[in-house]
């Protein structure tokens, strides 16, 4: 079998496109490699861009209509047909809509779909709470079998998208629906599925991030560490599930302050999958989790929503400073810890 | 005729032999759901030995054809025709529903030999048929996917959301069976939620469709043989069934949706299936 590696897609116009856009194009290539990639759409195929892979190969594409849960059914028996699809709709369908369809068929039965949930968290600002996913990855972070990944920027997302063919499972990879800022300059960064990526090294906090609150975490940190003396430490947790447990805990015993920024609810997501292992690490540590809180929020501009739960630059910085001066250890020695 | 006299013989004891071992599970089992495995078994007995192109001694030979039994609480019927047809031993329904065991309620797809596709949740099924036949076509392979539904379940949006899939893809390598027993587990399906008219509706949703006695073996033949030979559409067949089928006790009684049995039932059940056979 052919390996992603062997693509000759490159990186053209990535800051012009979006996540979306580079999806659709990366999606075509794998399809020009890998006969059994199908691609469906619930009418979203030029929302969501794959579209582009239906131009390119019509026999192997799919619209079922505004149908999202007979549309992930009909993924898991093209999957148990031997195909491997990948199925676009937004992320609040995809977990919310067809919640059940996803765990049940494809989850259930462990079956290779890929599942490409765009407009992720706030991202379709104007569409406002029916159109907001904000609860996606509490959701499905519980469903057993299922990947779960976040891309960064157009880069990780072309990556996330080629790599995950090597997953022989479901996987979910959530993506934005904006101009999402680029990060990452090529791919060859190291990218592994479950491997969080270390893109500023520090010692006194770490900002673990995913998605498109990384961009504003490394925007942070270099304002901190250019301006403030503060030594700060940025982990892009790309990965959700199965999260990166090694590279949590050598944040937390290194830098022993650590904080998470999701745009997602602050329940379920990102901030408690790390707060699970710090938790059953038994080690103390001083701790905030980003996102939104418990409510449903307005509609707006997406900076301007990212800006008001404090998921953006200025936030994170202020967040930071509030946690430097949390009081959560007087006695410095470890050893007496479980 | 599409049956002859030998095969009508041969089919009418094998399904009266399934539906004594329905009765057998449904007693060790502590409980199972009796009445709507009861009321299909005709049906699957005909489809099993007689169309299905399929090998038990390799279940995941690519191109055999498809059964879903979206109404997975059939599980307990569809593990005895199974276990009937040799996907696996019968020791194993002795341990239907055991914690641990290869067989319960539901059957799983990734543990039961023969068993298409998990379910149990209901309105499942029939989408994940729908992407089967739509992967035949685009693997350009002949299997043909035969999904059964039940009545009740029919109440889900999402079996509608398939229809029109099915439709709309002229999916003639799937043909639908509804076991249409007339009780779902409040009652009547036309007091707790009405159905009727519903050939009337699958015909709207652009479905061939022909209403059959699903408990007539002959008629049954012939409308498989029609829906196996049509072109241009799927095909959905109505079948007038009865649930609890054959054990005079239960016919016709919503309370017999899923029930356990003692010794005494089991013989009194069975009794009234050999009398009947």
């Amino acid at each position: 079998m052919e390996t992603a590696s062997t693509l000759t897609w490159t990186i053209y116009d990535a800051d012009k496109m979006t996540q979306r856009e580079i999806y659709g194009l990366v999606l075509t290539d794998l399809g020009r490699q890998h006969p059994k990639i199908v691609g469906l759409s619930a009418d979203l195929a030029k929302s969501t861009k794959i579209g582009t892979f239906g131009d390119a190969y019509p026999d192997r594409f799919f619209n079922f209509g505004i149908a999202e849960q007979n549309m992930f059914g009909a993924a898991a028996g093209l999957a148990k047909a031997g195909l491997i699809p990948f199925v676009s709709t937004m992320s609040a369908f995809a977990s919310m809509r067809a919640c059940e369809f996803v765990r049940t068929d494809i989850c259930y039965q462990n079956l290779n779909v890929k599942i490409i949930a765009t407009h992720g968290g706030m991202s379709f600002g104007s569409g406002g709470s029916t159109h907001h996913a904000n609860e996606d990855l509490s959701i499905i972070r519980a469903f057993p079998n299922l990947t779960v990944v976040a891309p960064a920027d157009t880069i990780e997302t072309a990556l996330a998208v080629k790599k995950c063919m090597d997953i022989q499972g479901p996987v979910y990879i959530r993506i934005g629906r904006g101009f999402e800022p680029r990060i990452y300059e090529s791919e060859e960064y190291g990218f592994e599925i479950g491997k969080a990526h270390e893109l500023r090294s520090g010692t006194d906090i770490t900002i673990i991030a995913t998605g498109n609150t990384v961009f504003h975490a490394v925007q942070a940190a270099d304002i901190m560490n250019k301006n403030s003396g503060l030594s700060v430490r940025v982990l892009n947790m790309h990965t959700l599930k199965p999260i990166d447990q090694d590279a949590v805990l050598k944040a937390l015993v290194e830098t022993r302050r650590l904080l998470t920024v999701e745009d997602h609810s602050v329940i379920g997501g990102l901030g408690s999958a790390v707060a699970d292992v710090i938790a059953a690490s038994g080690k103390g540590c001083a701790f905030n989790k980003l996102g939104v809180p418990d409510t449903f929020c307005p509609h707006g501009n997406p900076e301007d929503l990212m800006h008001m739960y404090k998921i953006d630059t200025d936030g994170i910085i202020e967040t930071v400073g509030e946690l430097m001066q949390r009081d959560f250890e007087e006695d410095e020695d470890w050893e007496d810890e479980v | 005729m599409s049956l002859t006299e030998q095969e009508l013989a041969t089919l009418k004891e094998r399904a009266a032999s399934i539906r004594c071992q329905i009765a057998d599970v449904t007693g060790w089992s502590g409980g199972a759901h009796i009445g709507g495995s009861l009321s299909m078994v005709d049906i699957l007995t005909l489809l099993y030995w007689k169309y299905l192109r399929i090998d038990p001694a390799n279940p995941a030979w690519e191109d055999r054809d498809r059964f879903v039994l979206s109404k997975g609480h059939g599980g307990v019927g569809h593990a005895v025709v199974l276990a009937e047809r040799g996907y696996f031993d019968k020791a194993a329904l002795h341990e239907f529903n055991e914690t641990g065991s290869m067989l319960g309620m539901h059957l799983d797809s990734n543990k039961v030999p023969g068993c298409d596709a998990s379910t149990g949740s209901m309105g499942h099924g029939l989408s994940q048929a729908v992407g089967m036949a739509l992967g035949a076509r685009v693997l350009k392979k002949e299997w043909r996917v035969f999904c059964m539904i039940g009545d009740g379940e029919s109440n889900e949006g999402s079996i509608w959301e398939a229809a029109m899939a099915a439709a709309h893809y002229k999916l003639d390598n799937l043909i639908v069976i509804q076991d249409r027993n007339h009780l779902m587990i409040d009652g009547p399906t036309e007091e707790v939620m009405s159905l009727e008219p519903l050939p009337d509706k699958w015909r709207a949703f652009g479905f061939e469709t022909r209403e059959v006695n699903g408990h007539d073996l002959p008629a049954l033949a012939e409308a498989f043989e029609f829906a196996i030979a049509h072109k241009g559409s799927p095909v959905m067949l109505v079948c007038d069934t009865i649930k609890g089928k054959g054990v005079e006790f239960m016919e016709g009684k919503p309370e017999w949706h899923y029930g356990g049995l003692n010794a005494e039932q089991i013989a009194k059940a069975k009794a009234s299936i050999e009398n009947k056979g």
